[in-house]
């Protein structure tokens, strides 16, 4: 029924199966709607932030999504400024999975500030020393580029390829990539970085204040390292769950081995430096504010099984596995590894978000928890809805594996 | 965001800043506007398709 | 905006004799009264309480008979750095829209309602929670009183905004107002207090310029036995406890064993 728009030499399933495919992610969207509707009437008490825990489930879920979707800009990197040919079978789902997480991520904070018409004012009124600025302005300018750099792969669709000038505009377009990839690399830098930033600078929360190298604290370079190590590993994700479901090869082995190679080295690269910066925090910024380790740990919910977590089982292991050849080679082993990795980087998020707020700084305090309300679900989670819906949309009326037929004409 | 805007000062942080933030929209601009030109152009015969892979 | 804020004309500053304190919640009440906050029909939820001033309950966690208890009223510290050298306090130089900006001739830490949107990075960056985010549009419930208070010179927050406490600086405005209206420029000390230091019973609280050497605050801060709250994370705070207690001392900041010094 809809085989015209399906890319030339390609298999995908019936449009009656690919419809109950999407019911699911429709569902999530409507509840994620219903989530947003009901915060935006009523307002943010519909979730279960507070004064305590300001940042919250959300913000969670976009520092993680934005870590994630640091593989689009990391592969153009290697792709268009460095040359790695290998990579352009994956380059077109890196960038897709990006745009998707970007957006979903601006999205949400649509919903999580206090006052979304009013939005704008983080760039009329922006204030230049506050990190999140820059990263309000990188994510706003990357997603743009990320739009640029998705449109080639539409205009590709067989029926809009039909029309000459939006060919010619695609093929354009795509001839001045690197442009467009430099750019970008530029400007996730930046935010990465940005993100970590702003809970670098928080001096008064001895938990996530960290020294620096003149205005940008340690977390700064940490965020980028762990971004760009777990970015790739959720590129390699996407892509082996795609080619899992529709039960066909879909990006040539060099390509995945190549960026878990890169990934088994940033990666590795990361925990010496994250090891050695929780070391150095340990040893100066804690004991300055006159606090021991333990003493974020000695109650509340959130305990230090949260550090060996993230740093040796979500860390190191995946590290070494990424770096054995011959693990990395065998399926099983690298799916286990991207897992840890991306779990890892979401772990950190995590602790400097939650944990950060969950402690607290004056000693006649208490430590305070916190779990979300079904609005707060709905709308993170609806984010996950609307990335497997327009993904699957590309995949079946885009041609986002160019290297699909070959790989497949050889199977048969 | 502009020098128009009240909190605008003329030191270092807002010209690195805006500076490197309008650098960055400017090449993404030129490089749509490009593009744009470059197919209307080819659209209308003054410019050769060139085919590649 | 650039300029240190100890060449300001004036600094604003609070002393709170914690030994005065009997923890009876005027200076609460007095500062929401003054300040228009918005109350609920169900406050049980204190996470999401708006209180400018807050009372905090400490104890020496000691046993009957030695247990001593004492009261400690926390309004917004006004910091003076960001614990990192730099001459702003965090909450302003973490603040997306610049909504929250620091007064260089009087040292006040102000909040613009409108521009705020909300993101409430502020909150996060504030270790003393003295800031507080409107997750409900503003209620003053009619008839039953609460509406008598209600004060024409703040103005009333919407949803979604972040608010604390502003030393009653709509206060320091109506005295300038007088003070020109009557050809002075300089204010009398006792010209401009805050709320919550004009209704405390005990007196406990002094408010004045820490400035002005005349002014009792500038004398009060130099004795043994003044404090402020987390000192050791270096936010320099204006306002200052005094306690003759070693454990109440202790209790304002984290030490590790052998660090405190007793006096």
């Amino acid at each position: 029924m809809d085989s015209p728009l399906i890319p030339e030499g390609v298999k995908r399933c019936s449009p009656k199966v690919f419809f109950l495919w999407t019911l699911p992610w429709l569902a999530l969207l409507g509840w994620g709607g219903i989530s947003a509707i009901l915060c935006l009437i009523k307002g943010l008490n519909q979730t279960n932030m507070s004064n305590i825990f300001a940042f919250a489930l959300w913000i969670v879920f976009d520092l993680a999504v934005i870590a994630l979707g640091a593989g689009a800009f990391f592969t153009g990197f290697l792709t268009y400024i460095i040359g790695k040919k290998e990579l352009k079978g994956i380059i077109n789902a890196a960038v897709i999975i990006g745009f998707l997480c970007y957006t979903g991520a601006l999205a949400m904070l649509g919903i999580d500030i206090g006052q979304p018409i009013r939005g704008w004012f983080i760039f009329w009124h922006a204030n230049i020393h506050s990190m999140l600025v820059e990263v309000s302005f990188c994510i706003t300018c990357y997603a743009m580029v990320l739009a640029i750099e998705f449109l080639p792969i539409i205009l590709e669709n067989r029926e809009l390829g039909k029309i000459r000038g939006l060919r010619l505009f695609g093929h354009n377009l795509h001839e001045i990539m690197a442009v467009f990839a430099a750019t970008g690399t530029f400007l996730s830098f930046f935010h990465q970085g940005s993100l970590g930033g702003m809970f670098g600078v928080m001096y008064g929360r001895p938990f996530a204040a960290r020294g620096g190298f003149y205005i940008w604290p340690w977390t700064f370079f940490l965020f980028i390292l762990s971004a760009i190590a777990a970015g790739p590993c959720f590129t390699i994700l996407c892509t082996k769950l795609t080619e899992f479901l529709g039960r066909k090869k879909l990006v040539p082995d060099e390509a995945v081995q190549t960026l878990a190679k890169i990934s088994a080295w940033l990666l590795s690269l990361y925990m010496v430096l994250k090891i050695a910066d929780t070391l150095g925090w340990l040893n100066g910024i804690v004991p300055n504010a006159g606090l021991k380790f333990m003493d974020f740990y000695r109650e509340g919910p959130y305990g230090a099984w949260l550090v060996a977590a993230e740093i040796i089982a979500c860390g190191v292991l995946p590290a070494v596995i990424l770096m054995v050849p011959r693990a990395r080679k065998h399926e099983g082993w690298l799916i286990f590894a991207c897992l840890l990795n991306c779990t890892g980087v979401v772990l950190n998020r995590f602790v400097f978000i939650i944990v950060t707020l969950a402690i607290p700084v004056m000693p006649f305090d208490r430590f305070w928890s916190y779990l979300p309300t079904w609005q707060e679900w709905g709308v993170g989670l609806a984010v996950v809805g609307y990335g497997f819906l327009v993904f699957s949309l590309a995949y079946r009326y885009l041609p986002v594996f160019p290297r699909e037929t070959e790989l497949n004409a050889a199977a048969e | 965001m502009t020098p128009f805007s009240f909190e605008w000062a003329w030191d270092v942080g807002h010209c690195i800043f805006f500076g490197l933030l309008y650098l960055a929209l400017a090449i993404i601009g030129t490089g749509i506007a490009f593009t744009a030109v470059k197919t209307g152009l080819q659209l209308l015969g003054f410019m050769r398709e060139r085919h590649f892979h | 905006m650039e300029e240190k804020q100890g060449h300001g004309a004036h600094r604003f500053g609070m002393v709170i004799d914690l030994d005065k304190c009997t923890g009876c919640g005027t200076c609460m009440t007095a500062c929401a009264a003054e300040n228009n906050v918005s109350v609920r029909s169900d406050e049980s939820d204190k996470e999401r309480s708006i209180t400018w001033m807050q009372l905090y309950k400490i104890t020496n966690g000691k046993d009957f008979p030695h247990t001593e208890v004492s009261y400690f009223p926390r309004p917004c510290m006004h910091c003076e750095e960001d614990g990192h050298g730099g001459h702003h306090p965090t909450c302003v130089s973490v603040c997306v829209a610049t909504a929250t900006t620091v007064d260089f001739n009087t040292g006040i830490v102000s909040q613009i309602y409108t521009r705020c949107i909300g993101c409430r990075y502020c909150q996060a960056a504030c270790p003393y929670h003295a800031r507080y985010f409107n997750w409900w549009d503003a209620y003053f419930p009619r008839e039953k009183g609460l509406e008598r208070y209600l004060s024409p010179e703040v103005s009333p927050r919407m949803r979604g905004v972040v608010e604390k406490c502003t030393f009653c600086h709509h206060r320091y405005m109506r005295a300038k107002t007088r003070a020109y209206g009557e050809g002075r420029r300089e204010l009398e000390e006792d010209e401009y207090i805050p709320a919550c230091a004009e209704a405390c019973p005990a007196q406990a609280i002094t408010f004045g310029d820490l400035n002005n050497p005349r002014h009792k605050v500038s004398k009060l801060i130099k004795s043994p036995y003044a404090f402020r709250l987390l000192e050791r994370l270096k936010t320099k705070p204006k306002v200052y406890y005094l306690s003759k207690k070693n454990w109440i001392r202790k209790l304002a900041d984290n030490y590790l064993p052998g660090q405190f010094k007793p006096v």
